[in-house]
């Protein structure tokens, strides 16, 4: 028997961007409000998950057609490469900077290497979160 | 270069980022990894001298105030042990080209060893406790993909046990450093040595080192919680042997090291005396396990538990012999377990069993193999010019200095049965008549022999050259001996 899923797909198509800017916002946000890297990257895998759940693993890998190894690898290496600026200026490992740029649209906007950092992180928590969940559910 | 003692740390790491791009590529994948190998070694000669002409070196992160960040500090100790860690990798590597099959090189199998150095070079050089937490996990999860990759029966039904039995012994490491940060109030090393030298001996301070000696004595495997320690080493491949075998279980008797000269210094005539007696316990088990197997896996792998054992005894002593004997004898052990699993991975191969009874007989046709084997057993025992005599000696002259008379003549009468233990090898598998078929060719023995017998000798060069290492021992059982050295370091400049 063929189950008809049209509204939880409609749904899903809406709510995904809703989710998915919501996660955008809580990794920005996250220096001053509670949110980060971490939880930013679970609510955008959680995003993908319902994508999942709605359309089936096959669908959402020729939607996303991304290698989650490759995305965990490149958060590391991200993540990595900020902390370890510091090297170059012979400061202790870690050790951050930031400044007050004027961006387009933005205006006067305070960006901290610390940013760069849990852009990392969120990249690896979305990477692994999705590898590990596709290897369940692939039956490859 | 303020940031060298990190490199040890972050260039493995680098570099096993970089090889989870293109786990198919096998042919780059080994050569990445023996760059980044190199690179890393390169970096900790560097570091050792460095320590060696300008003393303890220590860096807090992020350009905090000491107490208040993330502190990694690099005595001569760490960096000896960060040193041999990396050399054993470089040559466990180089063994694995030949022997661990494509399979598995295609399964993130160098990323897994290089995230397990990273994890390891780690924890020998934090100076936080929760941060060495950090690393313990760093280690041991890729210790957990090494152990099941592959796939085999047994190693699925090993690595559940040790999955577990590290999972009860990281969350009693979580609990302890609660139960410490609730007393004192602080994370830095250097900075709960301070404190706990202010309140004194306290009932709750000795609870609390008790607790240290369990967590770390699981991971290190200690009387009388050794027990997962055969079989699951019993499971994977024989160059992942190697690797846990000369490596993790050094990372637990390093901790248990650090922590009891640099913490726990109050109250010695209990937990000194306690880590003693299980010290001189896990020989006795160690010493019964190996002569009780006839499988060369096992035997070898007791043979871990005896040097556990005889380390920790040095150590329980606290005086100057005792102490540089450990450190002597830590890094021989390292490198001598080290050789012996590559040599007798190469037995396992030829003969295609694990098995003595089923061998024999090699001596004529693999007569190289033999002659080294027997060097690296005498090592292993303690004969004079080899590496495992002076570590030995000093624990023992230690001993004699600590009086504690039967307990030293116990250490040398456990060195008989080690010897004992590896010879029983020798006699069964290179003497009498030949057994079997030969299953390796001609081509592959060489490509395994060569690394086997670069790292054999290096364990004679370790013993021959003993005299000039006495300096680094030296400086190394000076830190552990006298804390104030390393808290002086870590809090230069700041007060």
């Amino acid at each position: 028997m063929k189950t008809n899923d049209l509204i939880i797909q409609t749904t899903t198509k809406v709510v995904f961007f809703i989710i998915f800017l919501f996660s955008i916002h809580i990794f920005f946000a996250g220096h001053y409000t509670p949110g980060g890297g971490f939880v930013g990257g679970l609510v955008m895998s959680s995003a993908i998950v319902l994508l999942m759940l709605a359309f089936d693993l096959k669908t959402v890998q020729d939607m996303l057609p991304v290698n989650y190894t490759v995305i965990t690898a490149i958060g590391l290496i991200i993540s990595l490469l900020t902390a370890a600026g510091s090297i170059f200026f012979n400061v202790p490992f870690f050790t951050h900077v930031y400044d007050y740029f004027n961006l387009p649209l933005l205006g006067e906007t305070s960006i901290h290497t610390a940013m760069f950092f849990d852009t990392g992180v969120y990249l690896v928590v979305v990477g692994v979160t999705m590898n590990i969940i596709q290897m369940i559910g692939g039956d490859e | 270069m303020i940031n060298l003692l990190l490199f040890p740390v972050l260039i493995p790491f680098l570099f096993a980022a970089v090889l989870l791009l293109f786990p198919k590529k096998v042919k780059a994948q080994r050569v990445v990894t023996m760059i980044g190998l190199v690179f890393a070694l390169a970096s900790s000669f560097a570091l050792l001298y460095k320590v060696k002409v300008n003393g303890v070196q220590a860096l807090t992160l992020g350009s905090w105030a000491p107490p208040f960040g993330i502190t990694m500090v690099s005595d001569m100790f760490s960096a000896m042990l960060v040193t041999s860690s990396l050399l054993i990798a470089l040559f466990v590597v180089w063994y694995s080209f030949s022997s661990i099959g494509e399979e598995r090189e295609k399964a993130f199998y160098y990323p897994a060893i290089l995230f397990m150095l990273t994890g390891v070079n780690g924890a020998f050089t934090t100076g936080d406790i929760f941060n060495m937490f950090v690393f313990f996990e760093v280690l041991l999860m890729s210790s957990y993909v090494l152990i099941v990759l592959g796939g085999e029966k047994i190693q699925l039904k090993e690595s559940i046990k040790y999955i577990i039995v590290n999972i009860v012994s990281s969350s009693l490491f979580v609990i302890t450093v609660g139960y410490l940060y609730s007393v004192v109030g602080t994370l830095n090393m250097a900075d709960i040595s301070v404190k706990l030298a202010e309140i004194g001996p306290s009932g709750i301070v000795t609870v609390i080192a008790v607790l240290f000696l369990i967590v770390f004595g699981i991971k290190g495997g200690i009387f009388p919680l050794f027990f997962w320690l055969p079989g699951s080493y019993g499971a994977p491949p024989i160059p992942v042997l190697a690797l846990f075998g000369a490596l993790l279980t050094k990372v637990g008797v390093y901790a248990i090291m650090r922590t009891y000269t640099l913490f726990f210094t109050t109250d010695v005539g209990y937990t000194h005396n306690l880590l003693m007696i299980l010290s001189i316990l896990t020989i006795v088990v160690g010493c019964i396990g190996a002569l009780a197997y006839f499988d060369v896996k096992q035997i070898i792998i007791y043979n871990i538990v005896i040097a556990v054992g005889v380390i920790l005894f040095g150590a329980s002593v606290m005086n100057e012999s005792g102490m540089m004997g450990s450190v002597f004898y830590l890094i021989h052990d390292i490198l001598i377990k080290g050789a012996l699993f590559l040599l007798i991975g190469i037995i396992i191969k030829i003969t295609g069993t694990s098995d003595l009874r089923k061998m024999g007989g090699l001596m004529k046709r693999y007569p190289l193999l033999a002659w080294v084997y027997l060097i690296v057993a005498f090592g292993l025992a303690g004969i004079p010019p080899l590496s495992g005599f002076i570590g030995k000696l000093l624990i023992v002259q230690g001993g004699f200095e600590g009086e504690l008379l039967w307990q030293s003549i116990f250490i040398l009468a456990s060195s008989l049965l080690v010897l004992f233990s590896a010879i029983r090898i020798f006699i069964y598998a290179f003497w009498g008549e030949e057994k079997g078929e030969h299953l390796i060719s001609e081509r592959k023995y060489r490509h395994l022999l060569v690394p086997a017998i670069t790292l054999a000798s290096l364990t004679v060069l370790y013993g021959v050259g003993a005299e000039y290492l006495v300096p680094f021992m030296a400086d190394a059982t000076n830190v552990l001996l006298d804390p104030s050295i390393y808290v002086d370091a870590v809090f230069e400049g700041v007060k």
